[in-house]
């Protein structure tokens, strides 16, 4: 069956990593984001990689007005529709302490606008009857932490989505995927203090598209996440409270 | 974006610097940035020595910019941005039967780079250097993205061809791929006796890919012994390669001491049986014979390597065997020994071929390498030869003055293109290149 990929955040590094690997599958992808030049790059890349389609389209979280267009133009294509979601974005916590309206934009681009997204396309899911959801949640979600709890609080909302819309859509022969990456070495890491077990973008979106085809839920990438978080959530409070890592 | 200082290394690893570097994931962020903070271009690292670093300073990592931004089925042309490395264009197009016509050792290499160094293969004396089939490139100057082709801007594409980046950063490329049956290739390899057979085996050579791997160990009459590798690319598409493996830590200092090379070598001769043979491998096994060995530079140790390759036209050959003489004198050699007749193919005033014979070898980093590889380079000079900037780590302005003869055509479009010498790299303060000392 035809498989068509709506990619939001398509300029992000683990993005570009997994459209180069549906492409290869020679999958329709439909790469949506803000910078439609670098998008449009992107998207000659994939069809000379071997996408079926490869188109470039404007997307905005913060613009719900840029949505349905998106929505149109994978609903021309036949067989499953799917959509894998890498928006969000983390400004430094100290950038947030200082002015406390950044709080808006990082919810909107983590949280509420990919959910909002993501309500639009569930029905095309469930009246095809198939299609997949991944999402690009964080180990930021899993515990509010010092350094970050802006951006892991907003992560932490997708999460949630994200697990209800598992429930939802699976009753309609579909499927999400849950995806808690690590330090992974994208633009929003590099140079950043603290680093450390860093994997690559070909890796995680590797492990990604794996966990899709084998209808994994919940996917830490790389896996020892899943239990250096399963350490971090089980700190008790009283403690938690006065480290900080 | 994100300034990150970090310390970095050639391949050689024996030269090390502290730059501040940024890494844009998009084309706009690049242009953006080095309009307010010139630097040089940094890709894979994959020359041996400093070509890349840019100590105290800041840079730019190119290497998330590598996308395919264009391609003719018909005609073979293809665009690439800078960062896409060589081997994944190779692998990209082989299915659909084109390649690149020119690859160097490592398909690590960014296209980029193979620009800015002029890079030559095993196929230089039939198609020559990378250069020649770069149909059309951009640099960016003045914040700019500025077109530069062969026929309307001659003198700064013959510039930017080899050199070293000091034209501006590169950002995509235009290149003419090489139509193929597929992407596999007839390998045959031979053992060759000696010095003199191995230069006429060369000379002798009409198979389209042709490179000798020489035991840079072996002494008196086996002086120059080694095995002579042809090939020719055939029908046919290769499965997915084999896992690659990794060298996870520096080895110890003994592991690549003298009589384990002696011992290696001897048993890499003998691999070959003495009436030679033929095998079938995709191209990627003879093209990159290291790539599958994730950081083999690791295998010198911490203190790193030096490689020495050097060009001298024909009729001096012999002056080349004086220097095997001295490196198998030397017990200092490593089994990477690599001999080639290279035409006269070049693409810009700094590239490093020539027609005649070149020779590469690696060192480890050792007491007694350094003076070696100096009496190697004053040879070479003597010799009207000249040595390859991207493995070089050890010369000086000195050493290599008079070698390209091209270099004031360069210095003067250089000067234009950027006056401010915000470009230079340690490689071209090291050996003066630019004339600014």
């Amino acid at each position: 069956m035809n498989q068509s990929w709506i990619i939001l955040g398509a300029s992000s590094s683990m993005a570009k990593a997994f459209a180069r690997l549906v492409a290869d599958r020679g999958d329709a992808v439909f790469l949506a984001g803000r910078d439609k030049d670098d998008l449009a790059r992107s998207a000659a890349d994939c069809a000379a990689r071997g996408a079926r389609l490869a188109r470039a389209l404007s997307f905005d979280a913060r613009d719900a007005a840029s949505f349905s267009a998106i929505l149109d133009a994978a609903q021309a294509e036949d067989g499953h529709i799917n959509c894998a979601v890498f928006v969000g974005s983390m400004p430094e916590q100290s950038a947030i302490d200082a002015d406390p309206s950044l709080v808006d934009g990082v919810i909107a681009d983590s949280f509420t606008g990919p959910s909002r997204f993501l309500q639009a396309f569930a029905p095309i899911v469930e009246e095809r009857g198939g299609g997949t959801v991944i999402g690009v949640g964080s180990v930021a979600g899993d515990r509010g932490r010092i350094g970050n709890y802006v951006y892991g609080s907003a992560k932490a909302g997708f999460a949630a989505f994200l697990s209800g819309l598992r429930n939802r859509l699976t009753r309609a022969g579909g499927h999400v995927v849950t995806v808690k990456p690590g330090f992974v070495d994208t633009g929003m890491t590099w140079g950043l203090e603290g680093m450390f077990l860093v994997a690559s973008p070909e890796k995680v979106a590797g492990e990604m598209l794996k966990a899709a085809d084998k209808k994994r839920n919940v996917l830490y990438t790389p896996f020892f996440w899943r239990y250096i978080m399963l350490i971090i959530r089980n700190i008790p409070e009283p403690i938690f409270k006065k480290l900080s890592i | 974006m994100r300034w990150n200082k970090i310390e970095y290394a050639g391949w050689g690893r024996a030269l090390r610097a502290t730059a501040e570097l940024a890494r844009p994931e998009r084309m706009s962020a690049l242009l953006d940035n080095v309009t307010r903070h010139p630097a040089p271009a940094v890709g894979q690292r994959r020359s041996y020595g400093d070509a890349a670093l840019n100590d105290g300073g800041r840079g730019y990592d190119m290497t998330r910019l590598d996308r395919v931004i264009a391609f003719d089925a018909q005609t073979g042309l293809v665009t690439v941005e800078a960062g896409t490395k060589i081997g994944d264009l190779g692998r990209s197009f082989a299915g659909k039967g084109w390649i690149p016509p020119v690859m160097p050792g490592t398909g690590f290499a960014t296209v980029g780079g193979c620009i800015a160094n002029d890079v030559h293969g095993k196929n230089h004396h039939v198609v020559g250097s990378f250069g020649q089939h770069v149909t059309e490139l951009r640099l960016i100057q003045n914040g700019k993205e500025k077109k530069v082709t062969p026929d309307k801007t001659p003198g700064l594409f013959k510039a930017t061809l080899g050199g070293l980046g000091q034209t501006g950063i590169i950002t995509q490329a235009t290149i003419q791929l090489m139509a193929c049956k597929g992407d596999m290739m007839v390998l045959t390899e031979r053992r060759i006796d000696g010095w003199d057979e191995f230069l006429a085996a060369l000379d002798g050579s009409a198979a389209d890919y042709t490179v000798g791997w020489i035991d840079a160990t072996a002494k008196g009459a086996n002086l120059g012994r080694g095995i002579l590798e042809e090939g020719e690319i055939t029908s046919g598409i290769s499965p997915t390669g084999g896992k690659a493996r990794e060298v996870p830590f520096n080895a110890p200092s003994w592991a690549l001491s003298a009589p384990i090379v002696r011992m290696f070598n001897e048993a890499y001769f003998r691999r070959v049986p003495a009436g030679g043979r033929t095998s079938v491998k995709p191209i990627t096994a003879p093209f990159f014979p290291l790539d599958k060995i994730h950081n083999w530079n690791r295998l010198y140790g911490k203190r790193g390597f030096h490689q020495f390759q050097c060009v001298v036209p024909v009729p001096q050959a012999d002056e080349l065997k004086k220097m095997l003489e001295r490196i198998a004198g030397s017990g200092l050699a490593s089994p990477l020994a690599v001999l080639k007749r290279m035409g006269d193919g070049r693409a810009g005033y700094m590239s490093f071929p020539m027609e005649g014979y070149t020779l590469a070898v690696d060192f480890p980093n050792r007491p007694g390498v350094v003076d070696l590889i100096e009496a190697l380079e004053s040879m070479t000079k003597a010799a009207g030869g000249r040595i390859y900037f991207a493995k070089d780590a050890l010369s000086t302005a000195e050493g290599v003055a008079g070698m390209y003869p091209e270099i004031g055509s360069w210095q003067a479009a250089v000067a234009k293109a950027d006056p401010d010498g915000a470009m230079v790299t340690d490689l071209v303060r090291r050996l003066d290149l630019r004339g600014l000392a």
